[in-house]
């Protein structure tokens, strides 16, 4: 949206006033959506009046939310080239968070997919991975650090054109109360990582435009996205295209649900979730 | 500890019927700076100057040792899991292996391993997560959670200051589908590990104290631990 100063009558605060308001109404690739229901882009089969979150976040950039338990969150790769870093975050009590090693190592799978729970380190599930048609997703890489991108890029900052992941993380972070501290290993959706039998990490790169996956939270969540390449992508050029991000009310998973007594592990996480949530009075 | 504390701790009649006890020694030359043992069960810390060499003893054999690494001078700046990994192109660490910050620096650098690899994607037990993978009837067991908790409080550090782990003579292999689990260990008595600070680093141990999987052989033990270079 840049424009020149030969463009703008910006003289006296009258001028100004009238030059910035008469930017209103435009649109961005990547913006908000307020209120979500005007989003241009609603998801297939939702009641648009249940929307609570609708923004398009660009390649290099950061979206976050604070969403009730039992919203419906759909992640949109639509170009193929989006890699959205997430972190989650009990929003009553943000120390408990995102663990990706209770993540993989409780249900037994190192590999995201529908009926995945993201686990917190509390025994509790944060979120489940609701639908997924998409399939290249990785809990074992993180995101990008400053120190990685200096090297591969030649530079991290966030006002540059190769952001890392981990300082547009510490933003959003910031903008709910939260300092580096509150950072831990997140998982990554739409490139996806495989380990070959010695250990090595083979690349899978992403799965084509238009995937989704849909996260269901299962608490109240504070969510941090950072959309960003992946750490191990390995063309040299910064590429991240544009990532659709839309939340509506749902239900969070319950008795009689496909994934509620999925697994064994699965079933007493959503049990330890079900029983916070109805001693808090959620 | 007392002396026979001390003796207590080390003595393998006290442990599993056939545990065998071997304390090996540093896998690094140079003045001791420091020689602890950590009784089964047990957290422990220490700061590991830059230079200086930590030989981990794995001496009963099989015994998990969950570990976090900290900047010293700024413990915001903390051992990252998929730092590492990314970091290295490999799941597994090895001799060689740099272990990385969250801001994708070198805290330490593995510089001797006498096991195959060693694990840092199986993360920490606790009595919460106990009640997912083994029932609620589990979570009056002390976990690594606890261990870092009481640790990490010494330093003014809390749950916020708890992140994924390594985890020193344990094994967790990946099979082809993403299948993954803590399965029987590849290390024995004497078995050591040793890394290299690359930075003043705040070192966290767990001694692990889970009794449901085989990641003590259902049998915790001690470690040793010795530091090893000018202080």
């Amino acid at each position: 949206m840049a424009t020149r100063a030969g463009q703008h009558v910006t003289d006296t605060v009258g001028n100004a006033r009238a030059d910035a308001r008469a930017r209103a109404g435009q649109l961005a690739d990547a913006m908000p959506y307020v209120p979500a229901a005007s989003t241009p882009y609603p998801p297939p089969g939702v009641d648009t009046s249940k929307l609570t979150w609708a923004e398009t976040v660009a390649g290099g950039n950061y979206g976050h939310k604070v969403v009730a338990r039992g919203t419906r969150v759909r992640l949109e790769d639509v170009t193929g080239e989006a890699c959205a870093h997430v972190l989650l975050y009990n929003a009553l009590e943000p120390w408990e968070r995102l663990n990706v090693a209770d993540t993989v190592k409780i249900p037994w799978q190192a590999y995201l997919g529908a009926g995945h729970p993201l686990l917190s380190g509390d025994g509790r599930v944060l979120a489940t991975i609701a639908s997924d048609d998409s399939g290249a997703h990785d809990a074992l890489c993180g995101t990008s650090s400053g120190c990685a991108n200096r090297a591969k890029y030649g530079g991290s900052a966030p006002q540059g054109p190769s952001p890392s992941g981990r300082e547009l993380f510490t933003l959003a972070a910031a903008k709910h109360g939260l300092g580096p501290r509150d950072l831990p290993p997140s998982v990554s959706f739409f490139k996806g990582v495989r380990v070959e039998p010695d250990g090595a990490l083979a690349w899978g790169g992403g799965a084509g435009p238009g995937k989704a996956v849909e996260l269901l939270a299962e608490l109240p969540l504070i969510i941090l996205i950072a959309n960003v390449p992946h750490p191990v992508d390995p063309r040299p050029g910064y590429t991240c295209g544009p990532l659709r991000v839309h939340a509506w009310r749902s239900a969070p998973t319950a008795a009689g649900d496909r994934f509620w007594d999925a697994t064994p592990e699965a079933h007493r996480a959503y049990l330890n979730s079900a029983d916070y949530c109805a001693a808090r009075g959620l | 500890m007392t002396e026979n504390e001390l003796k207590a701790v080390l003595d393998p009649a006290n442990y599993a019927d056939g545990t065998v006890f071997d304390l090996a020694g540093p896998l690094a030359d140079g003045e001791i700076a420091l020689d602890e043992i950590v009784p089964a069960r047990a957290p422990w810390s220490a700061v590991v100057r830059a230079g200086q060499v930590l030989t981990i003893v794995d001496v009963g054999g099989n015994q998990s040792g969950d570990c976090l690494l900290y900047n010293a001078r700024d413990t915001a700046e903390r051992y990252s899991v998929p730092d590492t990994i990314a970091g290295a192109g490999n799941l597994y660490v090895r001799a060689g292996t740099v272990l990385r910050s969250c801001l994708g620096n070198p805290l330490a650098t593995v510089v001797a391993n006498e096991i195959d690899r060693q694990d840092t994607i199986g993360g920490a037990c606790g009595k919460e997560s106990n009640s997912l993978r083994y029932g609620h009837h589990t979570t009056a067991e002390h976990g690594c959670r606890e261990n870092f908790l009481a640790e990490a409080s010494k330093y003014g550090m809390g749950a916020r200051d708890i992140v994924s782990n390594l985890n020193w003579f344990m094994n967790v292999p990946v099979e082809a589908d993403g299948t993954l689990g803590i399965v029987n260990g590849i290390s024995g008595p004497g078995k050591r590990v040793a890394i290299r600070a690359e930075t003043d680093i705040l070192v966290l141990v767990s001694n692990c104290p889970q009794l449901n999987n085989p990641c003590n052989d259902f049998n915790p033990t001690p470690l040793r631990m010795i530091i090893t270079g000018p202080a």
